[in-house]
């Protein structure tokens, strides 16, 4: 949302993005490939010349994503790409994310801290604790039989509209100033043994593509 | 509910007005006779833009009873919550606080009553004074109100904050804010409300800021100091499920209205009004594969220094009428739309010229046409029309040449009043 320079007219940050990367296409076609790109997010090509400041958020939002697919990748990393943004704007953009997808067959690494939207896009996903992988998996084996602790915890302690007891996980996120030792989750872990506390757990392939880092993961199979 | 309510709001406006200086006033009043000289006066909205941020809405909250305010941003639930304890000025309306009428009464008038009034704010980081211990933030609401007697007050301070939670109390009576976690700081705030035992707490996003992990505790302080204290809530949050588990009643909010209020249970199992709709809709589900038929309405909530007529959210609504309000700025969005096609864009500009020459006047919308046939422009726009919206075409009253002008008006819209809707009050003409 404040990634648009606001002295910067829409049509001069596409020149800029589409010129660093592609020096050989001329001008007017930079400006072809922008408008498409913008037509593609619902922004008629008028607004080409106007600054980040006369936009919504949600419009800023679709403009910086017109931004980072004007050149086709094959790879796109939105990093909370609707954190900002109200829920029916977010709906929005997630139904644009899925479709360029599709239609560009292009891969997309989703960072956010809303599970409801990991499972509403994403295929596999990986859980997160303290600078370390704590599962990876399919969204539908780590959602519906997640293994370590941790994504137990967070996928209890989630509140959504079927909560019906909400629950939450003791103990703060550490400081990784002085991470944990051994397991980092161990201090808050309900289940932790001696061995938590002094090795570090490595992945492990539990289900066909189904890994988590801890020590006793066969138990919660 | 048969107990006197704790707070009673009637018809509570809050508006912003907009500097201007006098020269963009008198740009303005130039503007005006350029462009739009037929019509008679110049709009006092332009003249003197306020922002609508709560525009008319009335609600009660009852001893011990948590209602739920809930809207997206800018919807005007959290300046509704600091009207009500008047720490914003209200332009219109009542706001009675325990059979009181405290709308018009003056700071120190309202002091006895402030201490029966509280609010959580949403940062808890910013809500602590940086340079207070927290047990000094905490006594400080004592000392002000109700003793001078430090001991006292201090042993009334280590027990409040044992009670949300706070323990060692002794240890952190004497810590800082940058000692304590964010939920922590979040009890200490906590604390700082209820000591004084109001019966009113205004909550701001309570949790917003808080790591997901920990939000069920402050969630579930809350309802207990609620259940020991009868403390009654005005829960304000964007948050649908939030609000689904704290609620007992709930106010949705759109652009300054409440569009529709009633008991949480029977919000949550069958909406009424298509904005709240909209927003169940919209709520991403933790349940992968989970496939959900849904309609978003399209666009964004509208600029609050001009919202819509009739109906505010008649311009994004899946399932509008033509009696919800439908005005000129509708038809000139509806041009903008028609741009995103190259060709349409190209015919458009062509024959009738840029959208930004239409000039709307609430049910007006009108072109002044220069060097071209105006008949044959109004035809142009009869041709497009029915391409629109269907509830739109149908508002439409005529399309005429006036002079050197093509006018368009729409009809006036249906009064919108909130109804009695299966135990809720629902403002929509589909009812």
């Amino acid at each position: 949302m404040t990634r648009l320079d606001p002295l910067m007219t829409i049509r001069d940050h596409f020149l800029e993005t589409i010129h660093v990367h592609r020096p050989d296409l001329s001008k007017a076609t930079a400006i072809e490939l922008a408008a498409e790109a913008l037509r593609s997010m619902g922004i008629p090509r008028s607004r080409l010349n106007h600054y980040p400041h006369e936009f919504s958020g949600g419009m800023r939002q679709r403009i910086m994503i017109a931004m980072a697919v004007v050149l086709k990748p094959k790879l796109l990393v939105a990093d909370e790409p609707t954190t900002a943004l109200d829920v029916i704007v977010e709906a929005q953009i997630l139904d644009i994310l899925r479709d360029l997808k599709r239609a560009y067959g292009m891969s997309l690494i989703l960072i956010t801290h809303n599970l409801g939207i990991v499972a509403e896009v994403c295929d596999r996903t990986i859980v997160m604790y303290a600078g370390k992988f704590a599962e990876l998996g399919s969204v539908n084996d780590v959602f519906n039989t997640p293994i370590h602790p941790y994504t137990q915890g967070l996928l209890a302690s989630t509140i959504h509209l079927e909560t019906k007891e909400l629950r939450s996980i003791d103990g703060l996120p550490p400081s990784l100033l002085s991470p944990p030792s051994g397991c980092r989750f161990h201090p808050r872990c309900t289940y932790a043994k001696e061995v938590c506390a002094t090795d570090e757990p490595a992945m492990v392939e539990y289900r066909p593509g189904h890994f988590a880092a801890c020590h006793f993961g066969r138990d919660f199979l | 509910m048969t107990d006197v309510p704790i707070l009673e709001v009637a018809d509570l406006k809050v508006h912003f007005p907009i500097k201007t200086s006098a020269i963009q006033a008198m740009g303005q009043k130039v503007l005006h006779r350029l462009q739009g000289s037929r019509a008679a006066v110049l709009d006092d909205r332009l003249l003197h833009p306020r922002v609508h941020a709560v525009d008319g809405v009335s609600f009660q909250v009852g001893p011990a009873e948590i209602l739920g305010l809930v809207g997206e941003s800018g919807c005007g639930k959290t300046t509704t919550g600091r009207s009500v304890l008047r720490l914003l000025e209200p332009t219109d309306g009542k706001i009675v606080f325990e059979g009181e009428d405290i709308t018009h009464r003056k700071e120190d008038a309202l002091r006895p009553f402030r201490r029966r009034m509280q609010i959580v704010f949403q940062d808890p980081h910013a809500a602590l004074n940086p340079g207070m211990t927290i047990g000094q933030a905490i006594m400080d609401a004592l000392l002000l109100h109700e003793t001078h007697d430090l001991a006292k007050a201090k042993d009334a301070t280590l027990r409040v904050m044992d009670e949300v939670g706070l323990t060692p109390a002794e240890d952190l009576f004497s810590k800082y804010p940058v000692d304590l976690s964010g939920g922590q700081k979040q009890r200490a705030v906590l604390a700082r409300a209820i000591i004084l035992r109001p019966s009113l707490l205004v909550a701001d996003e309570p949790v917003a800021m808080l790591d997901m992990s920990i939000r069920a505790r402050i969630l579930e302080l809350l309802l207990q100091l609620r259940n020991r204290y009868g403390i009654a809530y005005l829960f304000i949050t964007h948050d649908l499920a939030t609000a689904k588990f704290v609620c007992d009643r709930i106010a949705i909010m759109y652009l300054g209205r409440i569009v529709e209020m009633g008991p949480t249970e029977a919000i949550f199992r069958d909406p009424k009004h298509p904005y709240t709709r909209a927003l169940l809709a919209a709520i991403p589900i933790p349940q992968p594969g989970l496939v959900r038929e849904r309609t978003l309405p399209h666009g964004e909530v509208p600029d609050a220094i001009f919202p819509p007529a009739g109906c505010r959210f008649h311009p994004r609504c899946p399932v509008a009428l033509p009696t919800c309000g439908w005005e000129g700025h509708d038809f000139v969005e509806y041009l903008d739309q028609r741009r995103l096609h190259p060709k349409q864009a190209a015919a458009d500009e062509a024959a009738i010229g840029e959208a930004e020459g239409w000039r709307s006047d609430l049910f007006e919308v009108r072109r002044r046409v220069h060097g071209q046939d105006p008949a044959a422009v109004a035809s142009y726009v009869r041709s497009i029309l029915p391409q629109a919206t269907e509830a739109m075409v149908k508002a439409v009253v005529s399309v005429e040449v006036v002079e050197d002008e093509v006018v368009m008006r729409f009809r006036n819209p249906d009064p919108l009043l909130p109804k009695n809707v299966e135990g809720r009050l629902v403002e929509c003409l589909l009812y």
